[in-house]
């Protein structure tokens, strides 16, 4: 006994419909007889038997309905059909026992052409994304999502910064990383260069933690890191400036008010030159090790209104003539308070600079801002008895201090390096 | 299928000869039967073109070519496959898409292919192996080796501009190419009149100056003499040599195909003359053949497909995790 | 390290090869006599012999494919097609045979194949000359795909190409056979490593091919406005240096595209989609495309000027990204 299946009749056949039966129940069937005939989507197809026998039972019937290839269609009982003698003739005429596997009567399992799936059912068009950013998309008050980079959105999730407290600077009010990393200030640290591995998705308590976040925990969590790493080593000197404060009220006299000078910028140009001379100053500490870097990137501390700081970075200061220095800084303080510093800006800067002297300040000892390898201190102009050529006289003058990570260098060389700035400020007219 | 065999015409007298080559046309026959089953019931996916009829060519052709000669063959190739000796097992397992059929089941039943026994495939754009065919001979010539390739391919492909751009080349750079065209007269639908402006094929070969011969394709003898006489030639380095091998298909191109252009009694009448029936015909009358030897043959022949059969369905699936293996050659090899 | 042009290099690996493996030769279109249609092989035969230097009749798709069933049968055949549009004509072997044999013989059978092309517009030479499909053989699994920029490359990433077990497909850009530099030293290059030409720090210029040296133009210009561009030849199309992109961008965080093959269907595209899916949360813009205009090659010159990327168009895509 068989069954006898619709028969797959070509690659793409997965259905067929049964046009004939072309013999009756109780017929005899030889193998390569036609038995049905069926129509593909292509033809009506004449169907051979395989098997010799009788057919016994029609299990389906003529008709329109479309049937998947394998469903049983008949049965056909061996009937004690005698095989005929062994003959070579083009049909064959005998089908040895042994050759009839159990495969030759499959199961009417399902077809193995590759069904059409079902159509998978379509998301409510109102559903809410799969994958929920991991800080929730700030709303604009009519709902819409505000224009963020991706980088952007990143960055403020990791820095807890609420995207709505931002403007954007980018294309069309984009709001780009500079925007998040401006606001969140001095907590932004040099990033190794190469692909940061991927945040891992935020729990419950990390993201309620992160809402609590602001710039004050950040810079808590750079500073912190300083002091718990960096072995801090403090210098301090004075500097007399009297010949740089002449050089310079000489050099702002025959120049109109846009673009006189401020002294800052001849403290920032010494700093840089001194640099050059003594690299170990300039730099990262990562994997271990200092990474000295080729460029003098000045990082520049500047508080900001509403609270915290930024220090963001004067690329290549030490090869920037003055008045250039001059306009980059200014350019820089109005875009840091404004909040659209580049990115380049943010994560930069080789070492920085600072000076509280507006504020009354007379000396300076930093935290270094990791992972670079020194701070350099400016306190306020003051005007002081000095000892100069075996005379007493009122000097102008500055306390420098350096704040060093002592991995990387050095007391002696520090010191030598304070000279520098001493020695340089003396001939401003070289800077 | 050494060189020093007797000619083909002593051969034809020695009844141990024509056993074997009865057996490896019924071996074809009684192997692609069971496929046609196997693919109404879903174990056989895609096409399935059977060589059904034409079985003289290939395993006269094999029978006059030597171990180090090439092979390049078509989609239509089990009979080709199994008269070169790849074992029928593994031409089985391919069609099943088992690891352990003839090219890990990556190629099924369009393409097989066995390094070991020089066997290239199993191509399956019309007239593509015929240039890959040219570029072995290549190889062979600059190499100093004395092998022939030979290149099946069907009538339809000698409408392709592949065909003629290789006799041209080969030709012109005398390379060891036999061209075998496996003319079965229908290009899948389209009969010949309606393919080539000169239906007498074997002439085309003159405008390449190439030696071309038009053979009985249904017999197995003739077939084994014209190779052999056309592969002496090209081993000699005379160049390459064109036969056109006239035949017939006795099923349709491929599976499902309702053959409506072209008549049952068209079919009937050549499977008269068919290249079994006719050989086992010709054995009898020669005293070469009788019952019992037919019927240990067909026994023979049908263990080995028996075998075939079990070899492909017990043979392991290549894990997905695999999938994308054997697109490049692996650092180490 | 001497100076040499990019025509020479090509012509200099070959020799090389050529020299150290009896297996490799050279096959194509006017390769011998002639010395290629852009002098690559020039004096090639009179070194080497006919019997490795073929001239080949005017059949792309016969003798591509005899070039694989030679790389098969154990030779290490480079194929010169005269130009990438005239591959079209070998398209199904490249395809259908050169890719797909390894994997459907279940890996028996490796294919040692070079093909080299000149491809890419900017000579005059209209719709049926100038352009550049790199991409839609990047397309294709079982292929490499190589695209030297420069002098070194060159040569250097043809031996790389020879050295390969695979089929490996080198489009060289006609325009820059002339461009002279330094020689390739004797490190073997590896198929598959993008090279920066420029560091930078706001945005990476990505780029292979003549394109390299645009967006090296692209970057000056940029640097004058205080953009720091930063410029990755890719090299290779296939396999791509996904993670080379990738690190780019995480630093820099904009991306221009540049691609001279229409801007539908572009490589450009491919890139563009690589890091989106792999480097979206490093973006700060949206990634931008330059590419050809969507037209065939017009013959006009300030037509064709105008229908290729330009350093102007490049500069201009990534100003508008800040």
């Amino acid at each position: 006994m068989a069954e006898f299946l619709l028969p797959k009749l070509g690659a793409d056949m997965s259905r067929g419909r049964l046009v004939e039966w072309v013999k009756k129940p109780g017929e005899r069937i030889a193998r390569g007889e036609v038995i049905a005939v069926i129509e593909t989507d292509k033809a009506n197809v004449e169907v051979e038997a395989f098997e010799s026998g009788t057919l016994e039972k029609v299990l389906v019937e003529p008709g329109d309905e479309w049937l998947p290839v394998g469903t049983p269609l008949a049965v056909i009982g061996a009937a004690g059909a005698e095989a005929p003698a062994p003959s070579a003739g083009e049909k064959p005429a005998r089908k040895p026992e042994a050759a009839v596997p159990a495969a030759a009567k499959p199961a009417p399992e399902a077809p193995r052409v590759p069904a059409v799936p079902p159509p998978k059912p379509k998301p409510p068009s109102k559903a809410p994304p799969p994958h929920a950013p991991a800080v929730p998309a700030p709303r604009a008050a009519e709902g819409t999502r505000l224009p963020a980079s991706p980088v952007a959105r990143r960055r403020a999730a990791e820095l807890g910064v609420d995207l709505a407290t931002l403007r954007g600077t980018g294309p069309d009010g984009r709001i780009v990383l500079a925007d998040v990393e401006s606001v969140a200030g001095a907590a932004v640290a040099k990033r190794p260069a190469g692909r940061p591995a991927p945040a891992a998705p935020l729990t419950a308590a990390e993201k309620a933690q992160e809402k609590r976040a602001r710039m004050r925990e950040a810079i808590a969590a750079a500073m912190a890191r300083s002091k718990r790493e960096i072995p801090h080593y403090y210098l301090g000197t004075t500097i007399d400036l009297t010949r740089a404060m002449a050089w310079l009220a000489s050099y702002n006299a025959e120049r109109p008010v846009t673009e006189r000078m401020l002294y800052g910028v001849l403290l920032l140009k010494a700093v840089a030159a001194a640099l050059r001379e003594y690299p170990e100053l300039n730099g990262f500490w990562t994997e271990g090790r200092a990474q000295l870097a080729d460029s003098v990137h000045l990082g520049v501390a500047i508080s900001l209104r509403g609270g915290g700081l930024v220090a963001p970075a004067l690329h290549d200061a030490d090869k920037l003539a003055l008045p250039e220095l001059m306009r980059r800084l200014q350019d820089l303080v109005t875009r840091a308070r404004a909040s659209s510093l580049r990115s380049s800006e943010m994560t930069d800067a080789t070492v920085t600079v600072t000076s509280l002297g507006e504020r009354g300040v007379e000396a300076v000892y930093g935290v270094i801002y990791p992972p670079q390898l020194a701070l350099v201190g400016f306190g306020k102009v003051v005007t002081r008895p000095w000892v100069a050529d075996g005379e007493v006289a009122p000097r102008e003058v500055v306390t420098a201090t350096l704040s060093a990570d002592h991995r990387a260098s050095d007391g002696h060389r520090g010191a030598l390096f304070l000279d520098a700035v001493d020695r340089l400020l003396q001939e401003p007219e070289k800077l | 299928m050494s060189l020093e065999r007797p000619p083909p015409h002593r051969a034809a007298l020695e009844r141990e000869h024509a056993h074997e080559l009865l057996r490896q046309m019924l071996l074809i026959r009684r192997f692609e039967e069971r496929t046609e089953e196997l693919y109404a019931a879903g174990k056989i996916r895609g096409f399935l073109h059977l060589y059904i009829g034409e079985e003289a060519i290939a395993v006269g052709a094999m029978q006059s070519l030597a171990e180090e000669d090439a092979i390049v063959a078509t989609y239509r190739e089990h009979g080709h496959a199994l008269a070169r000796g790849v074992p029928a097992g593994a031409v089985m397992a391919e069609m099943y898409g088992k690891a352990n059929g003839c090219s890990r089941g990556r190629g099924g039943s369009m393409h097989m292919f066995d390094g070991s026994r020089r066997f290239y495939g199993g191509h399956a754009i019309v007239a593509g192996g015929i240039p890959f065919a040219v570029g072995l001979a290549l190889a062979d010539k600059m190499q100093g080796r004395r092998h022939v390739t030979a290149c099946f391919f069907g009538e339809g492909a000698m409408a392709e501009g592949e065909f003629h751009e290789s006799m041209n080349l080969a030709a012109l750079w005398r390379l060891p190419v036999l061209f075998l065209c496996e003319n079965n007269l229908y290009a899948i639908s389209t009969p010949l009149a309606a393919q080539e402006s000169e239906p007498e094929l074997h002439l085309k070969a003159h405008a390449y100056r190439v030696p071309s011969e038009a053979v009985d394709g249904m017999d197995v003898y003739a077939v084994e003499t014209a190779v052999a006489r056309a592969a002496a030639a090209v081993r000699r380095g005379d160049g390459p040599y064109f036969l056109e091998l006239r035949t017939y298909r006795f099923r349709g191109h491929s599976m499902g195909d309702p053959q409506r252009y072209r008549a049952k009694e068209e079919i009937a009448e050549w499977e008269k003359r068919g290249p079994i029936v006719q050989f086992v015909d010709r054995l009898r009358r020669d005293g070469l053949l009788d019952d019992a030897t037919l019927a240990a043959i067909e026994r023979d022949v049908a263990d080995e497909v028996a075998w075939s059969v079990e070899e492909a369905e017990g043979g392991p699936w290549e894990p997905v995790e695999d999938l994308e293996k054997d697109v490049y050659t692996p650092a180490d090899g | 390290m001497a100076k040499l042009t990019y025509r020479e290099a090509v012509r200099a690996a070959m020799r090389e090869a050529m020299a150290a493996d009896p297996r490799v030769f050279l096959m194509g279109e006017d390769v011998g006599r002639h010395g290629g249609a852009f002098a690559v092989s020039m004096g090639l035969l009179e070194e080497f012999g006919p019997e490795r230097i073929r001239d080949t009749p005017l059949m792309e798709s016969t003798f591509v494919g005899a070039g694989i069933g030679a790389a098969v049968g154990g030779m290490r055949p480079i194929v010169e097609v005269m130009t990438i549009n005239f591959s079209l004509l070998a398209l199904d072997q490249i395809v259908n045979t050169a890719a797909a044999l390894r994997h459907m013989s279940g890996g028996q059978f490796s294919v040692p194949l070079v093909v080299r092309m000149a491809s890419g517009g900017g000579r005059g030479l209209a719709a049926q000359h100038s352009h550049s499909l790199e991409g839609w053989f990047a397309h294709v699994p079982g292929i490499k795909v190589a695209t030297p920029a420069t002098v070194a490359d060159a040569k250097g990433l043809l031996l790389a190409a020879l050295a390969d077990p695979d089929p490996v497909l080198v489009f060289e850009h006609a325009t820059l056979y002339p461009l002279e530099g330094e020689d390739a030293d004797d490190t073997p290059m590896a198929l598959g490593r993008a090279a920066v030409r420029r560091a930078g720090e706001d945005v990476t210029l990505v780029a292979y091919g003549a394109s390299v040296h645009k967006a090296l133009a692209a970057a000056a210009a940029l640097a004058a406005e205080e953009i720091s561009a930063e410029v990755l030849d890719l090299r290779t199309l296939r396999p791509l240096d996904v993670e080379a992109i990738v690190s780019s961008v995480a630093r820099t965080h904009r991306a221009v595209v540049v691609d001279e093959m229409w801007r539908t269907g572009s490589f450009a595209g491919e890139v563009a989609a690589t890091i989106m899916e792999q480097a979206f949360d490093e973006l700060d813009a949206p990634v931008a495309r330059v590419a050809s205009a969507e037209v065939p090659m017009p013959y006009a010159k300030p037509l064709e000027d105008a229908a290729l990327p330009s350093a102007e168009q490049i500069a201009a895509a990534a100003r508008a990204l800040f």
